[in-house]
């Protein structure tokens, strides 16, 4: 059967770089050329993208399950029964009977799709999406195609920056696709070039030195990620696939001893014993990360009761692997958490980016703060808390600690800045803090750590539109003023009244005021919060004052006032209303309908990955 | 006179002279061009077409070896030959396929950068073939003695290669320094290998792993044994440009025109690789893991030392030659990581790397030549700016670039990541066995490799940097590269990336090679513990 789902989603994922090829051909001196077939790309990957939404958002509602369950609720929101669905065979509903019985989509409209790639490894071309990833996705195509708009004024080798671009895309956008574990680090490695050459080749005065920092720091998170990715891969997980996968590596291994197929299949017995399973599998790895969490928490009983193994005799002997001990999960999640909190980034990790930001060009930027730095946090929620919970569960506290860090720690260094994108930059660092404190609050009640995780989701996309285009605006200003000194600003309200007002309710969205989409998110952790530990959330709510501070006492800098220098400054350009009205429209949106518009699918699948995490353990 | 073999003689002769098949085409060739100076109408023709015929023929013949095709003999069950001096199985296919395709790839380079020009190109091919021929012999020595041969036959015409370039200094340096240090390191060798067939009374690589193994289970540490061992172990470090032993590689490949540079650091590589690895292999004997507790310290060391060194020695390298020399020590790091996991594993993932690092470093050393033929000049600030005019060619040499550092989807990554994952589960193996050091060994010899992939990106990417970033200098000549040439390293870029891409096949033929190993070493599941 032709897998449409799976198309589309490598359309997604490689139609920017497909476009990125097609501008090999076209002449560099074309600059008008370049940049249309670019923004071209990014169009289309946006468009292509909406169609996977509206299939995935149908799908949902074309699967409702149990009777009393609203129709989004239903089992298909959860990415581990659409993919054990679909290695089960796929069950194909074809009838409103059958669908009524909460049967799952068909292969090709599950949004799951898995082919061999190097089978050596077990390495798969595993692409899925879910509530999780979809909302990043959609985050990046839109951000893209805008950014890509952002991109007029560069005018410096205007085809490598085009390609560049269009090559990071292909990596972002794989990054929140893929399931499996080696793809993904691929992709996120993919990320690295182009980034450093943007960086470098486009940036400000110190972009040298701003780009190699920000390599060196992001390579150095990845191999601590991909340690951790070969320690996954070489634990023996035959326990927890489907007994066919198991059955039919038995049979590789006697063909590999050299056996006919048709022998090493009828003697398939006689090699399983020495026929181990490794996988790179997201999502088969996070059930043995379940299950490592039981049996620490001393339920092996019905770990073993509950597994799909076929030998469990030998499976008791299995549960001894090092991924089962304390010390394993610990140093993995560590490792994991290190990688993607570089990223984020994390306090005390986060050095590189506020040089990052104040060299990056500005549609760079935009992307580095609208997507980059989210693919941290999607990275820890998608592969270091299901594969590691013990260890999530048991260094909680301190995460949440090292996002309240974040969170306050950001605020100030926000306020003692005097350039209005370091300013910004810092500003990503508090708000990304919510992230990481949302997603810490593991809490013995499913319910408040459901507000966390999705409080820590929301942010992620209110953070990606409000910084993108608190972005732009500051790059607006600087192709106006040629300088980012907020002390020397003053009265721009006065020229540039769009542009003001634009900026206020930006800056406003940001800060967290109700109605507009930086409160929503921040509500909702602060909400988690209080039930976790009241302490850390009442410095977390403190910290919003500060936050308040500082993006008043810039907005009071920048736009108020009166200023003779800047009174002939012309309002903001079509083009850069088209950019900016958008971004605006999706911040007040997604502030006064957040459920409509952004919970009500994505919440499905956040809330299924957390009941499935807080329920281990035995309820302590 | 024939009739007074017997029939099997006979048999086992034409069987023999099969298995040798491409090692005599290179020698035909090698004669052939010495007799073609002869005749004055030739004296002023380029040679390299013949040894490219030469090259390309036995890289065909090797791949039907390979394949089972033609009705050469199979290399399935490793076959000795020339009364057991030689082995021929599948490692030593393998070792042809990539020594005659690097030597076939090297040529067509040569013959667009006319290093050799039509004058002096029959010297230069004959030395060429050679040395290609000293490597093929090291990759199916099965003998002490056969291995020193070969190895001062791969060595000897290297020197010469590296003195080539008459007349310039360094160049001539070069060849001094290497002669001198290869010389000592040849005799060091020498001596471990008449202290090891001194003590045991052969230098027959399978009789020598037996009584190793016996003395090993006997647990008593014997001093000749080790010394021997140990000196053998320094000469082959020699050419594996391992460090301490790899003062020549910098000067040499700085002297050298970066053409031998690729030869030295691709082809001698790989064969000293390969020798190492089968005596390494064999030695091991039937139980890798008592094996391992024997070799792997010492293997460890020197990979963790030499990878380190290569990497941080390299950051203040202005030359591009004297750069990738370092790389290379580098790299010939990582690939020992690969052997001191002694087991099947690990060698099979030091071949996979082989092949990948044949195209990525062949690559970057045919850039560096390119760009020499235009500019002259093979340092750093030459290349400020380069791709405001060489876009295509600067591409590809950031491919090879990133490849050498390992960043994934290219073929560099894919080696570095499999010889990871072999030291990875040679850790988690020596813990189920019962030797926490062992897997602690395995262990830090991981973060090793892990943090030396961090520190070799700033001066792997730093090139980058001064090629897309830096301005080019005013005045620069024009650094075009012709379109041919260019777009021959457009496709080993595309190579690299297509590996990359797609390595399951080239790792299983890794796996090939090695499973015809002698002493049969299959490779280790995680046991499960207790």
């Amino acid at each position: 059967m032709l897998e449409t789902d799976l198309w589309q989603m490598t359309a997604v994922t490689f139609l920017p770089t497909l476009f990125a090829l097609l501008l090999v051909f076209i002449p560099s001196s074309s600059k008008e050329m370049l940049r249309w077939v670019t923004l071209i790309g990014t169009a289309v990957t946006l468009s292509v993208s909406l169609i996977v939404f509206v299939g995935y958002y149908t799908m949902l509602e074309g699967s409702p399950s149990q009777p009393g369950v609203m129709p989004l609720h239903s089992k298909s929101a959860l990415l581990e029964a659409r993919v054990d669905a679909a290695d089960a065979g796929g069950e194909v509903h074809t009838t409103p009977e059958q669908r009524g019985k909460g049967l799952m989509p068909p292969p090709s409209g599950d949004f799951v799709s898995r082919s061999k790639w190097i089978p050596r490894f077990n390495i798969e071309y595993f692409l899925g999406m879910d509530g999780i990833s979809l909302p990043l996705v959609l985050l990046t195509t839109v951000i893209s195609f805008l950014s890509m708009l952002a991109s007029w004024g560069i005018e410096k080798h205007v085809k490598g920056y085009c390609m560049l671009f269009l090559i990071l895309e292909t990596g972002m956008l794989g990054c929140f696709l893929a399931l499996d574990f080696f793809l993904f680090y691929i992709f996120w490695e993919v990320m690295l070039l182009p980034m450093y050459f943007l960086i470098g080749v486009w940036g400000g005065p110190r972009r040298e030195y701003a780009a190699i920092k920000f390599f060196l720091y992001t390579l150095l998170g990845s191999v601590f990620i991909l340690i951790a990715l070969l320690a996954f891969y070489f634990t023996d997980v035959r326990d927890f696939v489907r007994p066919e996968m198991a059955k039919s590596k038995a049979v590789e291994m006697g063909v590999r001893q050299g056996l006919s197929a048709g022998e090493a299949e009828k003697q398939w017995q006689k090699f399983a014993k020495d026929a181990p399973v490794h996988t790179f599998d997201l999502v088969t790895l996070s059930k043995v990360g379940r299950a490592a969490m039981e049996i620490l928490s001393g339920n092996e009983e019905q770990v073993i009761k509950d597994a799909p193994s076929v030998d469990k005799e030998g499976m008791k002997e299995r549960l001894k692997q090092p991924f089962f001990t304390k010390g394993f999960q610990i140093t993995m999640f560590l490792l994991l958490f290190v990688g993607f909190a570089i990223k984020v980034p994390v306090f005390p990790f986060h050095t590189w980016l506020p040089d990052a930001h104040v060299e990056a060009p500005t549609p760079i930027s935009m992307i580095l703060a609208g997507v980059l730095l989210k693919l941290g946090g999607y990275g820890i929620i998608r592969i270091a808390y299901p594969i590691c919970p013990w260890a999530a569960h048991y260094l909680a506290y301190g995460l949440a600690v090292f996002g309240v860090i974040n969170i306050v720690y950001g605020a100030f260094a926000a306020m003692a800045q005097t350039d209005f994108k370091k300013l910004v930059a810092y500003s990503s660092v508090s708000h990304m803090g919510y992230v990481i404190l949302g997603i810490a609050v593991w809490s013995s009640h499913s319910q408040y750590w459901e507000w966390g995780m999705n409080g820590a989701m929301f942010q992620m996309i209110a953070h990606g539109v409000t910084s993108a285009a608190m972005f732009f605006l500051v790059g607006v200003i600087y192709d106006r003023a040629h300088h980012r000194d907020l002390n020397n600003f003053r009265g721009l309200m006065e020229p540039m009244p769009l542009y003001g007002g634009i900026s206020f309710l930006i800056f406003f969205a940001a800060l967290g005021l109700p109605g507009m989409c930086g409160f929503i998110g921040e509500a909702f952790v602060v909400l988690a919060c209080w039930n976790y530990d009241k302490v850390l959330a009442v410095i977390t709510a403190g910290a919003v004052i500060i936050t308040a501070a500082y993006v008043l006492w810039t907005v009071q800098r920048v736009y108020l006032g009166t200023n003779d220098k800047y009174k002939d400054y012309q309002d903001m350009s079509v083009r850069e209303i088209i950019i900016a009205v958008p971004l605006l429209i999706m911040a007040i949106a997604l502030g006064l309908f957040p459920h409509q518009l952004l919970l009500s699918w994505m919440q499905p699948s956040v809330n299924g990955l957390v009941e499935s995490l807080s329920r281990l353990g035995g309820g302590h | 006179m024939l009739h007074s073999f017997s029939p099997q003689a006979l048999a086992d002769l034409q069987r023999d002279l099969l298995a040798f098949l491409p090692e005599l085409l290179l020698c035909g060739a090698i004669v052939l061009m010495l007799l073609l100076r002869l005749f004055s109408g030739m004296a002023k023709t380029h040679l390299g077409g013949v040894a490219l015929a030469a090259a390309v023929s036995g890289f065909i013949v090797s791949w039907l070896q390979w394949t089972h095709g033609g009705g050469l003999p199979a290399p399935d069950t490793s076959v000795r030959y020339f009364t057991g001096l030689l082995v021929y199985d599948n490692l030593t296919v393998y070792l042809r396929l990539f020594l005659l395709g690097f030597a076939a790839l090297a040529i067509v380079l040569t013959m667009f950068t006319r290093i050799p020009d039509a004058e002096d190109s029959g010297d230069f091919y004959v030395l060429f073939l050679g040395g290609t021929l000293g490597m093929l012999l090291m990759s199916s020595a099965n003998h002490l003695l056969m291995a020193y041969l070969a190895v001062e036959m791969a060595s000897l015409p290297s020197y010469a290669l590296s003195g080539f370039l008459k007349g310039k200094r360094p160049s001539s340096e070069a060849a001094l320094k290497y002669v001198v240090y290869g010389g000592g390191a040849a005799a060091v060798m020498l001596y471990g290998i008449s202290l090891v067939a001194g003590k045991f009374g052969t230098g027959y690589l399978p009789d020598v792993a037996q009584a190793i193994s016996v003395s090993l289970s006997q647990g008593k540490v014997d001093v000749s044994l080790a010394m021997g061992l140990m000196f053998i172990f320094i000469g082959l470090c020699f050419k594996l440009s391992a460090v301490p032993f790899h003062f020549w590689c910098p000067d040499v490949f700085e002297g050298a025109a970066a053409e031998i540079g690729a030869f030295l650091s691709v082809a001698s590589k790989g064969a000293a690789m390969a020798l190492t690895g089968r005596m390494v292999m064999v030695f091991a004997g039937p139980d890798p893991m008592k094996a391992a507790m024997a070799f792997a310290p010492i293997l460890a060391l020197f990979a963790a030392i030499t990878a380190t060194f290569g990497n941080l020695a390299a950051y203040s390298q202005t030359n591009l030659k004297r750069l990738l020399a370092y790389s290379t020590i580098a790299h010939a790091g990582y690939m020992m990581m690969g052997l001191a996991v002694v087991n099947a594993e690990g060698f099979s993932a030091v071949l996979f790397y082989l092949a990948t690092y044949l195209f990525t470093n062949l690559g970057a050393f045919a850039v560096i030549a390119l760009i020499r033929n235009r500019v002259g000049s093979e340092d750093l600030s030459a290349y400020a700016g380069l791709v405001y005019q060489s876009p295509g060619l600067v591409v590809a040499f950031g491919v090879f670039l990133l490849s050498l550092l390992g960043l994934p989807p290219l073929a560099g990554f894919a080696g570095k990541f499999v010889i990871f994952s072999s030291v990875y589960h040679a850790a988690d193996a020596a813990k189920a066995a019962g030797t926490p050091w062992l897997a602690n060994l395995y262990w830090a010899l991981l973060v090793i490799g892990g943090l030396n992939t961090v520190f070799s990106a700033v001066y792997y990417v730093r090139v980058l940097k001064v090629m897309v970033i830096d301005t080019p200098p005013d005045g620069v000549a024009d650094r075009t590269v012709p379109f041919a040439a260019s777009t021959y390293a457009t496709i080993l870029a595309m190579i690299v990336f297509a590996i990359g891409v797609a390595w399951g096949q080239l790792s299983d033929a890794g796996d090939r090679a090695v499973k015809s190993l002698p002493k049969k070493t299959t490779i280790v599941a995680v046991a499960p513990p207790g």
